[in-house]
């Protein structure tokens, strides 16, 4: 675990690069954290997501998979890739600032 | 219970492991003029489903690994063999297929998980049971095991398309079986072995994902991680994942995306967009009803689909069905207790024990004096080839095996590592 500062804010992060306090977090964060990945602007697509992916996590406690959110989000799988590569679940939780998804054991 | 008369309904839906086990518990522990307890399930097939991994390899065969279900049910235990229609959650009713209806007051979710290949572009197109298979059922283990007889040579990938499966182990596990198999052939180095994940290292629990990774390597199989299959091109022999990356094969062994059973998604209000029903993970009652209670890979919890799960889960399960019938508070103690063989090859096995806070980890179980954690062992293998038997003739019938108790036990395990909290649940 580490304390990087984020936007200006102390934000403490986990060996993984996720927050561990997803209250920690708002959308300048979320900015600068998308940078750190290689996405240079965000979206409404993207904010799209990320709200999405926050009000899931609030919720239900845990980020939903790829194929939830192809199902549930009105993001279709193949966009979120383009959106998120790589791993859309896992990049849009981490910007969204909140724990990597479970649910995978 | 049964105070004035009234016999309490407790219906059943699935006799798998969990419906089977759950049924025949909860038939000990109430009176017959207590409650009456209905089972259903859509045929008499009871799989062995560990025993699956085994069929590919020619070491069983699928009618050694499938007995009657109605026969698993003991005395007193209606068993009512259809499809389910749906569930209506306010008139505590179970349609069923056949036009009947049953009514209950306690419900219990036990249908766990079904395999959804048309999720996946292409899977179930040109080449699926020629040379893009399963070994997940009975019938694509007995179609890999055609294939695999008659393969002299050539790329083999196995592919886990999307987390969660059940047992999660199983895609490695046939990977090392595959690499023994293809040695007592002599033809091993004619073959090229993949494991292709989703996952970003073999495993999804650090150390466990660090041994396997590691006997991976020594066995001389590729693994490629992150790659999230969106399409399998049977005829021209490819995975292709969504970010646009293709590994070739000659034949592929791909466990599909796993759903809840279709029922699910047509009872409102019952499940979630894969059709597995939210549940508290420590008592097992469902979030969706207080009288709905669930069992095994039906739920979506935060843990592995697996026999064992469902084993420990059903002790703390039944007690709860006992309290809510009571109208007293439920019991919280259910702790993500799991645990695995995995077979390794040449007549070796390793074990895996963990919860929902501690991860898999070296030491004994279940204690100093036992079979050895996360080390691969003759001893571990002859307790695989023993738990087939311990499965018919005491876990489905809901006797304790010695030893072997719900919550996890820490006796043979170094403190340090128990002690050590997993930050960040995978």
């Amino acid at each position: 675990m580490s304390v990087e500062t984020i936007a200006g804010r102390d934000i403490q992060l986990n060996e993984e690069g996720f927050l561990t306090d997803p209250s920690q977090w708002n959308e300048e964060v979320a900015v600068e954290l998308a940078h750190r990945e290689g996405i240079d602007a965000l979206s409404d697509r993207h904010w799209e997501v990320i709200r999405f992916m926050r009000s899931e996590y609030e919720t239900k406690g845990s980020g939903p998979s790829v194929r939830m959110l192809g199902k549930t989000s009105g993001v279709s799988i193949k966009e979120l890739y383009q959106l998120f590569p790589k791993g859309p679940a896992k990049l849009a939780a981490k910007i969204a600032g909140i724990p990597k998804p479970r649910g995978c054991i | 219970m049964g105070v004035g008369g009234i016999v309490h309904r407790i219906v059943i839906l699935g006799a798998g492991t969990g419906g089977t086990l759950a049924a025949n518990r909860l038939r000990r522990v109430f009176g017959f003029d207590e409650a009456s307890i209905t089972c259903i399930d859509q045929n008499d097939r009871h799989v062995y489903q560990p025993g699956l991994l085994f069929v590919p390899f020619g070491l069983t065969h699928p009618e050694d690994i499938v007995r009657p279900r109605g026969r698993q049910l003991h005395r007193g235990i209606e068993y009512v063999m259809s499809a389910i229609e749906s569930v209506d959650l306010q008139a505590q009713t179970v349609h069923l297929a056949n036009g009947g209806d049953v009514a209950y007051d306690v419900l219990v979710v036990a249908t766990g998980a079904v395999l959804a290949p048309e999720e996946t572009e292409g899977l179930t197109g040109a080449g699926w049971m020629e040379r893009v298979f399963t070994f997940y059922t009975p019938e694509g283990a007995a179609a890999l095991e055609a294939a695999l007889a008659t393969f002299d040579g050539g790329r083999v990938v196995v592919n886990v398309v999307e987390m969660p499966i059940k047992c999660p182990v199983a895609p490695l596990e046939f990977c090392f079986l595959a690499d023994w198999y293809f040695r007592e052939r002599g033809i091993r180095d004619k073959v090229t072995l993949t494991y292709v994940t989703p996952l970003d290292a073999a495993f999804t629990k650090p150390i466990a994902s660090k041994h396997l990774g590691g006997m991976l390597e020594e066995r001389g199989i590729d693994l490629v991680t992150e790659f999230n299959t969106g399409e399998v091109d049977g005829a021209g022999g490819r995975l292709i994942s969504y970010d646009e990356r293709e590994i070739a094969f000659d034949l592929a062994v791909v466990i599909a995306a796993h759903n809840g059973a279709a029922y699910v998604a047509r009872s409102a209000g019952l499940g979630d967009a894969l059709g597995f029903v939210a549940t508290n993970e420590h008592t097992l009652q469902s979030l969706v009803a207080s009288n709905v209670f669930v069992l095994g890979d039906a739920a979506s919890l935060p843990i592995s689909k697996a026999g064992s799960v469902t084993h420990f889960e059903g002790e703390v399960l039944v007690e709860n069905v006992k309290r809510f019938l009571n109208g007293q508070s439920l019991d919280a103690s259910y702790d993500g207790h799991s645990n695995c063989f995995i077979e390794t090859g040449f007549s070796k096995a390793m074990l895996i024990d963990f919860n929902y806070e501690v991860e898999p980890q070296t030491g004994h179980y279940p204690g100093p004096v036992g079979l050895p954690l996360l080390k691969e062992s003759r001893l571990n293998h002859l307790g695989k080839l023993m738990f087939q038997w311990l499965y018919w003739h005491s876990l489905l019938p809901g006797r304790d095996i010695p030893g072997v108790t719900s919550a996890m036990p820490t006796a043979g395990k170094p403190r340090s590592t128990i002690e050590k909290k997993e930050e960040v649940p995978s």
